[in-house]
C-alpha cells in the first residue's frame, strides 16, 4: 500500500543512514579507502552507548526518566557522548593497529580485504561479549502521533531525525568553517601541498578516525532506539551507507546527505511497492546508477 | 653578506642506488634571489625538494639560519620559516583563495592570521577581488599568485619556488618576476628553480647551473648571463636571445 507513511519513514531510515555516509565520504576522501568495518564502528557505538547507559541506570536513579515526550532519559544522551568518544578512540586504535600499516591506499585490496577483516573481528568480538540476542535501550511503548497528510510519527522518531540533521549541519560548519575543517580538506585535496601548507597530516587523520567514528555511534544509537541493537547491525547497513555516500559524491557531507535520503525514501517505496524481499536491491541499483550515468556523485568534485 | 640556507655535499633522490642530486652545493645570502639552471633532468628540483623535505637525502646537510634541518618535514620547514611553492598542483583548486590563504595562515597566532591575509591581498591586488573564487576556476598566472601568496603568508625567511614561469604567457612571466623582486624587496630571500633562464637570470643576484646533480657553474647572475659558453651549452635557447654576446652565431645567421 502506498500511503505518504512510505516518505516519513524513508526520511526516517535516510537520517539515520546519512550519520553513516558521513563518516564514509569523510574517510573515503582524506584517508583514501573504502572502509568496509565502517558498520562495526556503528555497532561498537550502539553497544558502548547501551553499556554507559545501563550503568548510569543503575548508578544514578532517574537517568532513565523519559525527556518529554521521547523514551530517552538524560542517561542515554549522557552515554551517547561518552561512546562517541569511544568510538573515536576504538577508530584511531583500529587505525594504528591496521590500516596505517598496510600503507592506507584506496587502490590497495590489501587494505580492503584488512578492512573486511577488522569488520568481521570486530562483530565476532561485540558477538562474544554480548551475545548474539538482540538488545534494547529500553522496552517503552511509543504512542505515534498524526502529523497530517495521514502520516504518523513517534516522539523519539522526530527527535532522532533532529538529532541527525543536527550532527550533519555541524560536520558541515565544521567543515567549512574551522581551521580543522580546512585541513581536512586539504588533505582529502592534495595532501602534498597540505603539509607544505604546515598541515600535520597525521594529526588530521586522526581527528577524521574520531569524527567518523562519532557521527558512526550516533547512527548506532538511532538505529538502536528505532529498531535493536545486535552484533550485525552496522553490517547490514554498510552497502546503504556507501551507496548514500557515493551517490551524494564522495567527500561531501551535505552530499552523503541527500544521498542517504535518496536511498532511504527510494528503500521505503521498494518495500511498499515491490516488496520487502528487494529493500536491499535499491541500494545496489541507486550505486550502479551513479557510477553509470554520474561517477562523482551529486555534489562531488572528483570521481 | 652572512648565509641563510647552506646545502653541503648532497646526495638526494628516489632511490638510495641511484641519486639524482649527487653532492650539490649551495650558498644563499640573505635577501638575494639565487636561480638554480641547468638541462631537463639535471636534479634542478629534487635538489631544492630535497632541501624542502620532500625528497629523502641520503647524505650531505642542509643548515637554515645555521640550524641542521635535513630531513625536517616539510610541515615542520615551514613553521621554521622556510617556504616552498611546488610548480604543479600549488594551490587547493576545490577551496577559495581566501581558505587557501587561511588555511596556511593556521600556523601563525591568530591574531597575526587576519592581518597578513590582508597584506597579501594588498601584495596581490588581483586576488583581493576575487577571494571568494574557488581557485581552480582561475587562470595560470593568477593561481601562481595564490600559490606565492599561500607561502608568504606565514612571513617565511626564505621562499623557494619549483620553475614559477612554467606554462605562464610572457607578460605572466615578467609579472611573476617582478613580484618576486618586490619579494627580495620586503627583505625574504629567494630560492628558485626556472627553465626559462634569460628572465631568471635578469632578476636573480646569483644564479648556479647544475648538471647531473652536481654544481657545474655559480657565480654573479650577470656573469653567468653574458657567459656565452655556458648559455650555449646549459642554457638552451638563452645565447638566440643574446646574439651580442656571440658575433660567430650572428655572422652564422646572416649567412643563412
Amino acid at each position: 500500500m502506498m500511503t505518504a507513511q512510505v516518505l516519513a519513514d524513508g526520511v526516517l531510515d535516510g537520517a539515520m543512514i546519512g550519520l553513516g555516509a558521513a563518516g564514509v565520504t569523510l574517510t573515503y576522501s582524506i584517508l583514501r579507502f573504502s572502509n568496509f568495518a565502517h558498520g562495526e564502528m556503528l555497532t561498537a557505538g550502539a553497544y558502548a552507548a547501551l553499556t554507559v547507559s545501563g550503568a548510569l541506570g543503575s548508578l544514578l536513579a532517574g537517568s532513565a526518566e523519559p525527556i518529554g515526550d521521547t523514551s530517552i532519559g538524560w542517561g542515554l544522551i549522557a552515554a551517547t557522548c561518552l561512546a562517541m568518544g569511544f568510538t573515536a578512540l576504538l577508530a584511531i586504535v583500529l587505525d594504528w593497529l591496521v590500516f596505517a600499516r598496510l600503507g592506507r591506499k584506496a587502490t590497495s585490496i590489501t587494505v580492503v580485504m584488512a578492512s573486511f577483516g577488522a569488520s568481521m573481528a570486530l562483530r565476532a568480538l561485540v558477538e562474544f561479549a554480548f551475545t548474539s540476542s538482540p538488545a534494547y535501550f529500553n522496552r517503552d511503548m511509543q504512542i505515534a502521533v498524526p502529523i497530517g497528510l495521514g502520516m504518523r510519527v513517534t516522539p523519539d522518531q522526530v527527535a532522532l531525525t533532529v538529532f541527525s540533521l543536527f550532527l550533519i549541519i555541524l560536520t558541515h560548519l565544521v567543515l567549512t568553517r574551522t581551521q580543522v575543517g580546512r585541513s581536512m580538506r586539504a588533505v582529502s585535496e592534495n595532501p602534498a601541498l597540505a603539509r607544505l601548507a604546515g598541515v600535520d597530516v597525521a594529526k588530521v587523520v586522526r581527528i577524521t578516525w574520531a569524527l567518523g567514528g562519532a557521527l558512526a555511534t550516533g547512527a548506532g544509537v538511532m538505529l538502536g532506539l528505532l529498531v535493536q541493537i545486535r552484533p550485525g547491525m552496522g553490517f547490514d547497513l554498510l552497502l546503504p551507507m556507501f551507496a548514500a555516500a557515493i551517490v551524494g559524491g564522495i567527500g561531501s557531507v551535505p552530499g552523503a546527505f541527500c544521498g542517504a535520503m535518496i536511498v532511504g525514501l527510494g528503500e521505503a517505496l521498494t518495500v511498499a511497492i515491490v516488496g520487502p524481499e528487494w529493500r536491499a536491491a535499491l541500494a545496489f541499483c541507486a550505486l550502479i546508477a551513479v557510477l553509470l550515468i554520474k561517477p562523482s556523485g551529486l555534489f562531488g568534485a572528483r570521481a | 653578506m652572512s648565509a641563510i640556507l647552506e646545502v653541503d655535499a648532497l646526495v638526494a633522490g628516489y632511490e638510495p642506488d641511484m641519486p639524482i642530486v649527487n653532492g650539490a652545493r649551495l650558498t644563499v645570502g640573505h635577501g638575494e634571489i639565487t636561480v638554480i639552471l641547468g638541462p631537463n633532468g639535471a636534479g634542478k628540483s629534487t635538489l631544492i625538494k630535497a632541501i624542502a623535505g620532500l625528497v629523502p637525502v641520503f647524505s650531505g646537510t642542509v643548515r637554515f639560519e645555521g640550524r641542521d634541518i635535513t630531513s625536517t618535514p616539510a610541515h615542520q620547514l615551514v613553521r621554521e620559516g622556510l617556504a616552498f611553492v611546488p610548480q604543479t598542483d600549488n594551490v587547493f583548486v576545490a577551496m577559495s583563495i581566501d581558505d587557501n590563504l587561511r588555511l596556511a595562515a593556521g600556523i601563525l597566532p591568530k591574531r597575526e592570521r587576519a592581518r597578513r591575509i590582508a597584506e597579501m591581498y594588498e601584495f596581490f591586488p588581483d586576488l583581493a577581488g576575487r577571494r571568494g573564487l574557488a581557485a581552480g576556476r582561475l587562470s595560470g598566472g593568477q593561481r601562481q599568485m595564490v600559490a606565492i601568496a599561500r607561502a608568504l603568508v606565514v612571513s617565511p625567511r626564505l621562499i623557494i619556488l619549483d620553475e614559477p614561469s612554467a606554462g605562464l604567457s610572457p607578460k605572466m612571466v615578467e609579472h611573476v618576476f617582478e613580484r618576486l623582486t618586490d619579494v627580495r624587496a620586503s627583505g625574504v630571500t629567494v630560492v628558485l628553480v626556472e627553465q626559462n633562464a634569460k628572465a631568471a637570470l635578469s632578476v636573480a643576484d646569483r644564479a648556479l647551473v647544475l648538471v647531473e646533480g652536481r654544481n657545474r657553474h655559480e657565480g654573479p647572475a650577470a656573469t653567468l648571463a653574458a657567459d656565452a659558453e655556458i648559455a650555449e651549452l646549459y642554457l638552451g635557447g638563452l645565447a638566440a636571445h643574446a646574439p651580442e654576446t656571440r658575433p660567430a652565431r650572428r655572422l652564422a645567421e646572416v649567412g643563412r
